[in-house]
Formats: C-alpha cells, sequence, structure tokens
C-alpha cells in the first residue's frame, strides 16, 4: 500500500512538473512573456525593471529554473488586476467555491442514484423512458444557457430567488441546480446501467430466494454494487465539476474560483491565469489521489494493478 | 493515475429513447432518428448556404435598429425576424452564420483530436507493453484533468481565433477516442489474420495501416458523429467564456453570452442562440447512438 501511495505521488509529481513547463513554455511561444505580465498602460521603465526582476534578460532555462524555484516556494507571480499575490486571490476565493461545488454533487448523486435505480427497476416503463429523455436532454443542454434560463424565469419573472453573488442560502438554489444539472444526467445513466448489470447477478437471486423482500435487494444489495463505477468515475466527475464551476459561477457572478478562472481570462491576467491553472492541478490531482488510494483500500486488485 | 475503468457493465437495454424501436420500418433506416436526421441536414445547408440565406449582414451594425423584439412580439417587425442585438444586427443572421463557426470547428477539431486519437489507440493497443500503459496513464491524466483549463490558457498565450479553438479541442478530445480505440485493438490484435500477416513478414506499420486500422473504422466513425455534438458544446463554452473566434464572426456561445446584460429587457438574444445549441446537439447526439447501435453495437458497454 505505502509503494502504490509513493508510486501515486511521483506521477503525480511528475504531472505537475510538465504542466508547469507548458504553462512556462506557453507564455514564450508568442513573444517576449513580459508583455503578457505588463498591464497595458506600463512604460518601457516598468518593462525593464520586470524583465530584471524576473530574470527575463536570462537564457532561457535559467528562467525556468528560476520560474520553478519560485513555483515550489508558492510563488506564481502577482495578478496584474489585483495587484497582489495570485495564490493570495485564488485562496481567498476558493472557500466560495468548495462550498457551491459540494452542495452540487451531493445534490446530483442524491436525485441521481434514486433516478437510475428507478429506471433500472422499471425497465422499458415510463419511468424509464422519462428518465432517459432527461438525460439525453441533459447532456445537451448547455449550462451557461440553462443559468440564464434559470435568472430569466425565477429572478427576473417570478422574483423568487436572487440571481447573482452570495449571501443568503437562497442564492445557493440557482447556481447548484445549474451545476447539479450538468452532472446528473450522466451520473443517472451510469447508476442506471450499473444496476441493471447487478439485479442480474447471482448474489441478487439469492437474495431473493432468501425471501428478502425488494427494498432490502434493491436497497442494501444492489445499491452498493451499482455505485463501484460511479466511485471508479469519481476523477472524471470532479473534473467535470471542476470544468462546470467556472461557467456556472461567471452566470451568476459568484465571487469563487471558477469566476476568477473567467476574469483572469477575459483581463488577459496571465499570472493569475498561471496560479489558477496551477493550483487546480494540484486540487485535481489530490482528490483523485484520495479517491484512489480509498479505492486501493477496498479492492486490493487495483493496488497490484 | 490508477487505472479508470470507463467501460460501464453490460447493458442490453434500450439506452436512449430512440434506441426502442418502433414497431415498423425494421431496417436501420427505419430507426433513423428522422428529427434529428432533419435538424442535422438542415444546420449543414445553413452552414453552406449562409450568404444566401441570410437577410442581413451577420456583423454590420445599425445603431437606430437595436434591440428590435422577434417579429411575434410587440413592437417587433417582419424586417427582422427573431429581433436585433444591442448593436442593431440581426439575430437571425447572426445565428445562420453561427452556424458556420460551429460547424467549422467541430469538423477541423474532430479531424485533429479524432486523428491523433486514432493513431494513439492503435500505437498503443497494438504496441501493448510499457508504452501501453505508459500511453494509457496519460490518457487517464488527461480524462481526469479538466482540460478546459489548458484550452483557456492557449486563447490567452496563444491569441484567439479557429487555429487555437482547434488545438484546445484536439487537447480535450484525443484522449477519449484513444481509450476506445485501444480498446478495439486489443480484441482485434488477437484474431488469426494478424498473426497470419505476422508470419507472411509485414511490417508492424503495415499490420497497423492494413489489418488493424479497417477494422477499427466503423468504431472511429461512430465515435466521430458521438462527439461531434460535444464539441459543438465545448466550442459553444469556449466562446461564453470569451475564449472562442473573436468578435465580430458570430458565434453561439458568444451570442449567449453578449445577451446576458440584456436578459431582462431583450430575453431572445441569449435564449435563442441557446437553443440552437441545445437542438443542434441533442439532434448530433441522438444521430450518434443510432450510427452506433447500427455499425457497432457492442460500444454501447462504453459509451
Amino acid at each position: 500500500m505505502q509503494r502504490y501511495i509513493l508510486r501515486r505521488l511521483m506521477q503525480g509529481a511528475v504531472l505537475l512538473v510538465v504542466l508547469a513547463i507548458v504553462v512556462f513554455a506557453l507564455a514564450r511561444v508568442t513573444g517576449n512573456p513580459a508583455d503578457l505580465l505588463l498591464r497595458e498602460d506600463a512604460t518601457a521603465e516598468d518593462r525593464a525593471h520586470l524583465l530584471k526582476a524576473l530574470g527575463l534578460d536570462r537564457p532561457t532555462h535559467q528562467q525556468l529554473l528560476i520560474f520553478l524555484k519560485g513555483a515550489v516556494r508558492g510563488d506564481l507571480g502577482d495578478s496584474i488586476r489585483y495587484r497582489k499575490p495570485a495564490v493570495e486571490v485564488f485562496f481567498e476565493r476558493l472557500p466560495n467555491t468548495v462550498g457551491l461545488v459540494s452542495i452540487a454533487l451531493v445534490g446530483a448523486m442524491v436525485v441521481a442514484i434514486p433516478l437510475g435505480m428507478l429506471a433500472a427497476v422499471g425497465r422499458g416503463t415510463l419511468v424509464d423512458r422519462a428518465a432517459g429523455a432527461v438525460a439525453v436532454l441533459g447532456i445537451a443542454t448547455p449550462s451557461f444557457w440553462l443559468g440564464i434560463v434559470l435568472i430569466y424565469v425565477f429572478s427576473i419573472q417570478l422574483g423568487w430567488l436572487p440571481s447573482a453573488r452570495m449571501g443568503t442560502p437562497a442564492h445557493y438554489v440557482l447556481p447548484v441546480i445549474t451545476l447539479g444539472a450538468f452532472l446528473v444526467a450522466g451520473m443517472m445513466r451510469l447508476v442506471r446501467s450499473s444496476v441493471l448489470e447487478v439485479l442480474d447477478s447471482e448474489f441478487v437471486k439469492l437474495a431473493r430466494i432468501k425471501g428478502l423482500t425488494q427494498t432490502v435487494v434493491l436497497w442494501k444489495h444492489c445499491l452498493r454494487n451499482a455505485l463501484i463505477p460511479v466511485v471508479t468515475l469519481f476523477g472524471v466527475f470532479f473534473a467535470l465539476l471542476v470544468t462546470g464551476a467556472i461557467v456556472t459561477e461567471t452566470v451568476f457572478a459568484w465571487p469563487g474560483v471558477g469566476r476568477l478562472t473567467y476574469e483572469a481570462v477575459i483581463f488577459r491576467d496571465y499570472p493569475l491565469l498561471q496560479a489558477v491553472i496551477l493550483l487546480k492541478a494540484i486540487i485535481v490531482l489530490g482528490v483523485n489521489l484520495v479517491v484512489d488510494i480509498l479505492y486501493a483500500y477496498l479492492d486490493p486488485r487495483v493496488r497490484y494493478a | 493515475m490508477a487505472r479508470v475503468d470507463t467501460r460501464l457493465p453490460l447493458d442490453v437495454g434500450p439506452e436512449t429513447t430512440t434506441a426502442a424501436a418502433p414497431a415498423g420500418g425494421r431496417g436501420a433506416l427505419g430507426r433513423l432518428p428522422w428529427p434529428s436526421f432533419l435538424i442535422i441536414v438542415g444546420m449543414l445547408l445553413v452552414a453552406l448556404g449562409a450568404p444566401l440565406l441570410a437577410p442581413h449582414s451577420a456583423t454590420e451594425q445599425s445603431l437606430p435598429d437595436k434591440l428590435q423584439p422577434p417579429a411575434w412580439q410587440d413592437g417587433g417587425s417582419t424586417r427582422h425576424l427573431l429581433g436585433t442585438d444591442l448593436l442593431g444586427r440581426d439575430v437571425l443572421s447572426r445565428l445562420i452564420y453561427g452556424a458556420r463557426v460551429s460547424l467549422t470547428v467541430a469538423a477541423a477539431a474532430l479531424l485533429a483530436g479524432g486523428g491523433i486519437g486514432l493513431a494513439v489507440g492503435i500505437v498503443s493497443g497494438y504496441a501493448g507493453g510499457r508504452l501501453d500503459s505508459l500511453l494509457m496513464r496519460v490518457v487517464d491524466a488527461t480524462l481526469t484533468f479538466p482540460t478546459i483549463l489548458i484550452a483557456l490558457l492557449l486563447a490567452v498565450s496563444l491569441g484567439q481565433g479557429l487555429r487555437t479553438m482547434v488545438i484546445a479541442i484536439t487537447l480535450i478530445l484525443w484522449a477519449r477516442f484513444a481509450r476506445v480505440v485501444r480498446g478495439e485493438v486489443l480484441t482485434v490484435k488477437g484474431r488469426d489474420f494478424v498473426a497470419l500477416a505476422r508470419v507472411h513478414g509485414c511490417s508492424h506499420v503495415r499490420i497497423m495501416a492494413m489489418h488493424i486500422l479497417p477494422n477499427v473504422t466503423n468504431t472511429f466513425m461512430v465515435l466521430l458523429s458521438l462527439h461531434i455534438g460535444f464539441v459543438i458544446l465545448v466550442e459553444a463554452s469556449l466562446s461564453f467564456l470569451g475564449a472562442g473566434i473573436p468578435p465580430p464572426t458570430p458565434s453561439w456561445g458568444q451570442m449567449v453570452a453578449d445577451g446576458r446584460g440584456q436578459i431582462a429587457s431583450a430575453w431572445w438574444l441569449s435564449f435563442l442562440p441557446g437553443v440552437a445549441i441545445l437542438l443542434v446537439v441533442l439532434a448530433f447526439n441522438l444521430f450518434g447512438d443510432w450510427l452506433r447501435d447500427w455499425l457497432d453495437p457492442r460500444l454501447r458497454q462504453q459509451l
């Protein structure tokens, strides 16, 4: 187990270094990165000063070392827009996103798992058809547009819910629906097909022969096994959530790291964007690592694969 | 990355509403999702004939005409069937030209990303061993990484444009193709004709190109059709986030973003392009499902 964790940590580290080099290289593809780092109204003097401060007047391989050294110390440069360390800006916003994402994830599971089971049990019935239609629609709906439509209906026309920023619990409703809908469709399909398979297995038949009720068979015997693929694909779902959070937070002016990513793009705040990307990468890798370790702990076959 | 098993368990039931075959029409054509097919053909025609069909210029501004509602609303006129935007541009014309952008990006990105994924999948599956496990680790890492971040980074550092967009979507797309194609190659590789080709002294390259490739072509076609909708959605999302094809070229995602500020007074600006995206993606997805069931039903387990 320790060897497995160590190996995974090494892989994560390699991936991060590669990503850091990509970020470093991209800033240099189209010219001097100073142009990406400076404000538009910067003078030639500012520019010369920055070149020297960042060591941009030195050979590229030395610049890479300087950049990597800074990154290891947690220094990824200052945000142009916020005029303070990009890492600091990121961590100020992070809690807001964690709150939104975790509620959306739990909400999506609460909806998708029972729905997927219902669809599987009532295969071919109206419920199944309806769930299938919802899944097909959900996958095709652009979530940024769904968010805007929700705002139009529930905030502007009905006036029931706030449309932007944080504050009361009511502020969570629309963003959570927008972000969660993104996940529900895929998760529901997965649960459905996986329950269908489990329903056909020997141990479910045995449970039935033992005379257990449908409820017990479904919720105790089926669900546990049917959730395995959901756990396995957690990494993919998490990546979807991180992506979805960018769009959702943009639509609802949610002060989290997703909205920060968008701001970094439209204000061409390269230092902020590179910090956001590297920090998000660390979080994604960390979450995947934890999930995989849990998974390897539960299923020894993974460890020795 | 631990090997993420993206195969779904065996499922013999209808996956979507379309897969449930109607009683009549036994052949594949009988089950063709006609509404989807018509939407797709319609979009292709609209994209091709954009200059002929569009009633106005897609980029020409006319401030006196700004924010006119669609024809069926009070104050709307048949001059601008779907109304005008903040700059007085005709929404219908922009939607028509936007179809062009969506399809161009989709075609180029699928060609590039699908092609790379196909090549990686074939080499990885055929070579096996260390190369295979290395490549699949990269694939897993790509699938569990929010690649949209790289796409945004590219847009900022390389500048917005068709080329950046295609590179960005390629980065997102290739791993999905590589994974499925590799799985197919693994089953094809063990068949007798591959061993026979080897005995005949065929080179590895020849075997991959002449013997493996034709056997994964169906899978590849299905993958392509199943990902058209996905690519259109990614393109729209990137445009919405300000990292797409730069204005004034109309793109549906960009139009949704632009209309966001006027949602209270001019709902059609954001709503209509979103409906266009939804319909087209839905049509392509249903069509892809049908093609999969027809060409390569085994894939239903995976996709």
